[in-house]
């Protein structure tokens, strides 16, 4: 349960900033076959959540179609110093967090 | 002139896509596949009655695959952000993989830049659409065919 976050540890106030997330997870589809004909259980990250000081400022839903190791990016506005605080939730009780400082000058 | 361009492009997009399953090999049966008519229930489900626009959005997504088990992919939506005007939510979806959705993305006006990124799968060569929903209701949307060598989702485990 590995999480590569990347967020500017420093920025302006007004700055639009990029934030790029990985969260290390298999993104098993359910659809695949193991050479016995067994179908593999599905076991996906299902949301994940962003928040900024206890904000909600993303949320995505996810789907078999997302690639291993989903890698999402969105932008925000800084306004303040504070926290992101980052949540994904999925199969069979999935559930890892992270977090990045950030000093607005 | 606008109707010979549509039927033109029609015809391009038919030819090409005939051109593409001449090409490609079938190489293994697939159980379930979404089909174009389960990706339109799909986007029905989001914007329900609500017509929808071609434009302002941008989906950036190469136009080659070599492995659909990895497609970077970035959706764009020409957008102020402001609390009056702004993005809520972008959905994107696939013709062929078995399942129609691939991730719906939450935003608001604290985005700044309506902008997001993932890395997706894809199952076929076929097309892929972005819906963004607007603040003031309305729903655009772009598409774009992607051609993929080597499938992804339901490939057998070594």
């Amino acid at each position: 349960m590995a999480a590569l976050i990347n967020v500017p540890p420093r920025a302006k106030r007004g700055d639009i900033i990029e934030i790029k997330t990985l969260m290390s997870h298999i993104m098993e589809t359910g659809y695949r076959r193991t050479t016995t004909g067994e179908i593999v259980p599905r076991d996906i990250i299902t949301s994940f959540t962003c928040r900024y000081n206890g904000a909600e400022i993303f949320r995505a839903d996810l789907f078999p179609a997302v690639a291993a190791n989903p890698f999402i990016s969105f932008f925000t506005i800084v306004a303040e110093s504070g926290t992101f605080d980052f949540e994904w939730i999925g199969d069979n009780g999935f559930s890892a967090t992270a977090k990045a400082a950030i000093t607005v000058e | 002139m606008s109707e010979d361009q549509t039927t033109r492009r029609n015809f391009l997009a038919l030819a090409g896509g005939a051109a593409v399953a001449g090409a490609v090999p079938i190489v293994s049966v697939r159980p379930v596949q979404a089909t174009p008519a389960t990706m339109a229930a799909a986007i029905r489900n989001v914007v329900g009655e609500a017509e929808v626009h071609a434009g302002k959005v941008k989906l950036d997504i190469p136009p080659l695959v070599e492995n659909g088990n990895t497609v970077p992919m970035t959706v764009s939506i020409a957008s102020p952000m402001t609390s009056e005007d702004h993005v809520r939510s972008i959905h994107v979806f696939n013709e062929k993989n078995p399942q129609p959705n691939i991730g719906n993305f939450y935003l608001g006006p604290r985005a700044g830049r309506a902008q997001v990124s993932t890395r997706i799968r894809l199952a076929d060569s076929q097309k892929i659409t972005a819906i963004a929903h607007l603040s003031d209701g309305s729903f655009w949307s772009a598409s774009v065919d992607v051609v993929v060598t080597l499938a992804a989702c339901t490939e057998e485990v070594i």
